[in-house]
This record gives structure tokens, sequence and C-alpha cells, in this order.
């Protein structure tokens, strides 16, 4: 018996095994095992549209669906960025961050007594209570916001607070997933919110807030101030 | 992990507090699942084959997609290391942790790390190694180990929860949901922020772009991920999809199949280490493609089962998983899915420790029909009740078949023991000397005898009237 049948037959090796790397003996048993196979199967002929919910869209408003949608997942939508801030003052959370490119869509509406911040420091990130950073866009087939490094530069800023609003250009709204993933592009890393963070571990009881922000929130705005 | 106790002494043995929990909370999300497919689509079949015909073609092809996803992850800039074994993934990632003089790190769920239980290994190396998911996390300070690949303590109530956080400095007893839920927030959040060094599964990976995409509700791996400059990634040979245009299919069945929703909540897509204008993530990125196993599937003739995206429908919808629990199939993969894998993956020599986990079920095929990607787990049940026949492996509990397949196949002998058998109504049958039969009968009665009685009413049916 070879050492290679060896190895196979009696699984696994000393290490560190020097005789023959794990990328060859997994790549070789891969092979061996597909080699007795008589056909394989063929990549079906599907269209990747098939999952969109049409009877959702339905040439419906994109902004009017993106609504009902972040609704059933309890993302709330604000009509406009001064809405966004009364919501916060109403709430009591006057200590946060704003992604510097907002600053002048957001700057008129925070009396005196907010304290922004336009540098998300992460080694005090229990300070900020909110923070408001641009999106890189939405699908509003399933209420998703979509948030991109190309477009946001801190990632912590979007997820360590009580509460993160993103703000969608309306352009940047996409009618459904396939769409979604169509505009990955180039992007190191992307993230689909779809709600906020949340549990069911201890008894399936749903808690939101677990990580990430236990309120989500989002406005669709026309263009940034520059 | 439970000894060698058979799954029906696990189940027997289970408290009726655990089984009552267990049972609601898989019966609920399989209720809302079907709920969710059917309202949505006209023809939510239609996708469930799509998806398994496209693993299945991955499957089949991994000799040909392995390499051409290794290559383009490396364009990408990541690192691309293999393991052949448990043993060798593990010390994979010390490697790395080592060379980096990495010694905090904080884990996403993923079940290969349960597989190659890198947990005790990290700590037994003198890593700190915290498990993020809240789920992982109760089942890590309590040294237990999870019962459902999606719900990990769909076994342990709000009290225990609340005495396992009280036993470790978490607060006073408090068994609210909300304030465990915020405690274990604030103890983990200060944790990603010391740590070094990330690790995290993978749910599905697309050969043509090199992407990872990651899914959590909780949002902890993108905590993971932000707050730490290498990510390591373990990732099973099977987890490949072609195209990112198969995404879409494959997110909106496994959100919908695992908690019911039309995507989790986080969904995220990695492609290499951070831009340099990016202030927070990784600037290394490994990928360990583990093996562990899966090749031994490969071989076998059930590779159906390499499809399975880890979502536990079949879990939920599962008569003696409902019964049993987790806990009771000895494995890191329970239910219908585990009693297919586990044994498949224990290879061709230690298979016979867990050949009987394919007897645990009753092939009422609800598995198959709830099964996201169309894995036929009653047939592959069948080939592995089979496999332990032909390799002879002795099963306690299963009844000696021999006298009835002589009675059986003899129409003058089986009529006779038909009417003959009426006198085990009139038996005390719990004390014949058969031990199948006296185990069963703890727990159970025998109906009465009623042998003969669908032939006597045949052969009424016949006679013209």
């Amino acid at each position: 018996m070879s050492l290679w049948s060896e190895l196979l037959e009696f699984g696994e090796p000393p290490r560190p095994d020097y005789t023959i790397s794990d990328r060859d003996q997994i790549l070789t048993r891969v092979s061996k095992a597909l080699e007795k196979l008589p056909n394989r199967a063929l990549m079906p002929l599907y269209d990747s549209k098939v999952v969109i919910q049409h009877s959702v869209l339905a040439g419906r408003d994109p902004v009017e669906v993106l609504g009902e949608r972040m609704q059933r997942v309890n993302t709330k939508l604000f009509p406009n960025p001064a809405a966004i801030v009364t919501y916060l003052e109403s709430q009591g959370w006057l200590r946060g961050y704003c992604a510097p490119a907002l600053w002048r869509t957001f700057k008129a509406h925070f009396g005196p007594n907010f304290k922004v911040e336009l540098h998300f420091e992460s080694r005090r990130l229990d300070d900020y209570q909110f923070s408001i950073t641009l999106a890189g866009g939405a699908i509003a087939e399933t209420g998703t916001i979509i948030l991109t490094d190309e477009i946001s530069s801190s990632r912590l800023s979007s997820l360590a607070p009580w509460a993160h609003f993103a703000v969608i250009l309306r352009e940047d709204i996409l009618l459904d997933v396939p769409a979604g993933i169509r505009a990955l592009g180039l992007d190191r890393s992307t993230i689909w919110v779809t709600g906020p963070s949340k549990t069911a571990d201890v008894e399936g009881i749903l808690i939101e807030g677990v990580h990430g922000p236990g309120v989500q929130g989002a406005v669709v705005i026309e263009q940034r101030v520059k | 992990m439970n000894g060698r106790k058979s799954v029906d002494q696990a189940a027997a043995e289970l408290s009726a507090e655990t089984q009552a929990s267990v049972y609601h909370s898989t019966k609920v999300t399989h209720e809302k699942r079907t709920k969710l497919l059917f309202d949505q689509y006209k023809n939510p079949d239609q996708l469930r084959q799509w998806a398994g015909e496209v693993k299945q073609h991955v499957i089949d092809n991994l000799d040909s997609y392995l390499p051409a996803v290794e290559a383009r992850m490396q364009q990408n800039g990541i690192k691309v290391h293999w393991a052949a074994t448990a043993s060798a993934a593990c010390h994979t990632v010390l490697d790395i942790l080592v060379a980096r003089r990495a010694y905090r790190v904080v884990k996403t769920k993923t079940m290969v790390s349960e597989e190659i239980r890198l947990g005790r290994f990290l700590q037994h190396h003198g890593i700190e190694s915290v498990e993020t998911d809240l789920g992982e996390f109760i089942v890590q300070i309590d040294k237990d180990h999870p019962s459902h690949i999606v719900r990990p303590i769909i076994h342990k109530n709000r009290r225990e929860i609340a005495q396992s956080f009280e036993r470790e400095g978490l607060g006073a007893y408090n068994d609210d949901p909300k304030t465990i839920t915020m405690r274990a927030r604030e103890h983990l959040r200060h944790k990603y922020m010391e740590a070094d060094v990330a690790i995290t599964g993978a749910n599905f990976v697309s050969a043509e772009s090199g992407r990872i995409v990651l899914v959590t509700n909780e949002g902890n791996s993108r905590f993971c991920l932000a707050a730490t400059r290498c990510h390591i990634a373990l990732i099973g040979i099977e987890k490949i999809v072609p195209r990112d245009q198969d995404l879409p299919l494959f997110l909106n069945l496994l959100g919908r199949s695992a908690t019911a929703q039309e995507l989790t909540v986080y969904t995220e897509f990695i492609k290499g280490p951070r831009h340099e204008d990016q202030l927070d993530g990784s600037d290394e990125v490994h990928v360990i493609f583990v093996d562990n196993g899966r090749t031994d599937v490969l071989e076998s003739d059930c590779t159906e089962i390499l499809r399975c995206i880890r979502c536990g429908a079949c879990l939920n919808v599962c008569p003696v998983y409902r019964q049993a629990s987790g806990h009771a199939y000895r494995s890191v993969y329970p239910g219908p899915l585990g009693a297919v894998l586990s044994p498949l993956m224990m290879g061709k020599r230690l298979f016979f420790e867990k050949a009987d986990l394919p007897k645990a079920s009753s092939l009422c095929g609800a598995c198959h029909e709830v099964c996201p990607v169309n894995i036929p787990i009653p047939d592959l049940l069948l080939r592995l009740r089979n496999r332990a026949h032909v390799r002879g492996v002795a099963m306690e509990g299963s009844p000696p078949m021999g006298a009835w397949s002589v009675l059986a196949s003899q129409p003058l002998a089986w009529r006779t023991a038909l009417s003959a058998s009426r006198v085990l109504n009139r038996l005390p049958t719990d004390l014949l000397p058969i031990p199948a039969l006296q185990a069963w009968e703890q727990s159970r009665a025998l109906p009465e005898w009623r042998g003969g009685a669908f032939r006597k009413w045949l052969a009424e049916r016949r006679r013209p009237s």
C-alpha cells in the first residue's frame, strides 16, 4: 500500500505534513470522486428574475413601494431630513454623528442643544446615540438599505449607535433584488440592511438592537445640498 | 455529545418543558415559512427545484469550480488556504493568528467551526475566542452544544439563560429577554473593539466574482468585520454558487426557509481587503476551504446532501426532531439533514458510529417537501440504512427481521401467521423475552391485533352482490 492510499484510508495525516499539500489532497479526492459520475448535472436554464415579487412592484412609484416594504421590516421611513431631527429631539437623542457629505443637508435642522460630530471616533463608539450616513442605494422590493464602502468611509458609524438613519438619493433606488446584485460592482464590502439588528434566540421572542441599531431609519431625498 | 444514547432514548429522557419549547418554536417557524412562500409565489416548488439543480451542478463540477474560485479570490487580494481535516483547519487558523501575534478573536456563528471544534482548540492554545451570535455566546458560556443549526439555544429557557448571565458576572439575575439581550450588547461590543481577528463562515461564495456572502440577523458579522483588521473565513468546499446572478434565488430561499424573512436583516458581500480610504475593516482576508469529510460524501451515493444551505427548515418540520431536539443526534448537524450528513462525514472507517441516525425518521417526507434545494432526504436515509445493513453494522434496538422475511415471502405461511397471531391479544407482550419489543413497549402500547382483517374485507368486496 502506497503512502498516498494510506493517507486516504486512515484519514487525518499528522501535522505538519510535508508529503502532500492539503490543496492537492482535496482536489485529487474531488477529481477521483467525480470521475465515477456517468453524467454531471447541467446548469439549469432559469432567469434570475423569477424571484422578483412582481405583485409588490406592479408599476408603482418605487419610493411608495420602498416605504411600504420598509414598514414591514420595521425600518422607519421619514418624509424629509427635518423630520429625522424632530424625531431625535422627541427621543432625547442629542449626541450623534453626521457624515460630512450630508452636513449641509442637515445642518440647518439641528438646534443648539444637539452635539453632532462629523468624524466618527470608533474608540468612543458608545458616545454616539445616533448616526446619519449616506447610503449607496436601496432596494424597493424588500425595503432594503444598501451601504457600500465606496460611499461611506466608516462601517462602524452606521452600526454602533442605537439609531441609524440612512439617506437615500431617489435616483439610487433599485426595484428588486437582482438589480441590487447587479449593482454590487467593484465595491470591496457592501451590506444590505433590511430592518434593525434583531435576534429571537431567547425563547423565540423578537428583540431589536442586539448588536447594531435598535432603531433603523431612512429618508429619500432628491439631491444633497452641496 | 450525549454519550452513545440512541435518538429515541434521548427523546424519552428530554424534559417535558424543553420538548414543549422545541416543538412550539419549530412549528411556528415552519408555518410562517409556508405562508410567506405560498403567499408570494405562484409556484414556490419551481424555485426549490432550480436551486437544487444549480447546487447539484456545482457539486458535480467541483473539480473545476474550486480552482476557479481560488484564482478569483486571489485576484481580489484574498489569501486562500486549504484544510483536508479538522485538525488542519484549526492549525491553519492558529498559524494566521500566530503570524499576527493575535490573541483575541471574535467569531460569528459558523457550522464549520463547530465541526472542527475551533473554540476549544483556540482556548487550549491560549487564545480568547468570543462567540458573538447571542445564541452561540450563551452556548459558549454554558460549555454546551448548539441544538439547532439556526437557533442554537432552542433547548434553553430564559430562566436558565438568566442564571448563566448572573454566573458570568453580566449583572444580577434578570430573565427579561430584552434585558438579557441588552446586557449581551454591552458586553460584546467591547469584545469586538478589543479583538485582533474576526472568524466567520460563509453562506455562499460566487465563483464568478469570488465574493463571499454572509447573512446574519443580529449584525454581529458586520461588527466583527468593521472592528478588526484581519478576517478569516472558514468555508466548506461545497458552498459555491456559479454566478452573482444566482444569489437572489438562494438569498430568497435561505431567508424564507430559515426564519421566514424575505431577506435576512444583514446581507454582506465581501470581495476583498478594505480600500485604503475605508477606516474600518480587514487589511487581510484569509479564506480556508475545509474538506473535513466532504470528499467522503462526494464519493458516496448521497452527494445531494452537499446541496444543503443550512437553513434548518427540515429540522423545524421533522416530527422526530420536534420530539427529540438536537442533542439526541450526537452530532453538530441534527435533524433530517444531520441524520444523512453526520454518518457520511465520519468517513468509511467510522461510519458505524452514527449508522443508527438514518433510522431516526418515519420517512414521512416532510423534510424533502420543505428543502429549499430539493434534497431527497428520505431517499438518502434509505440508502444509508442499506449501507449500514450491507456493512453489517449491528444496531441496538433493531428487531431481528429474519423470521419476518421468511413469513412474508410465503403466502400460505403468512396467512396462517396472520390469524394465529391473534393470540398476541391475550399475551402479556411486554413480558416476552424480545429486547427490542420490551424497549419499544416501555413508552408505547401495541394496538389490538387485527391481522387478516384487510384480506377478509378484500375477499368480500370481490364477491358479486
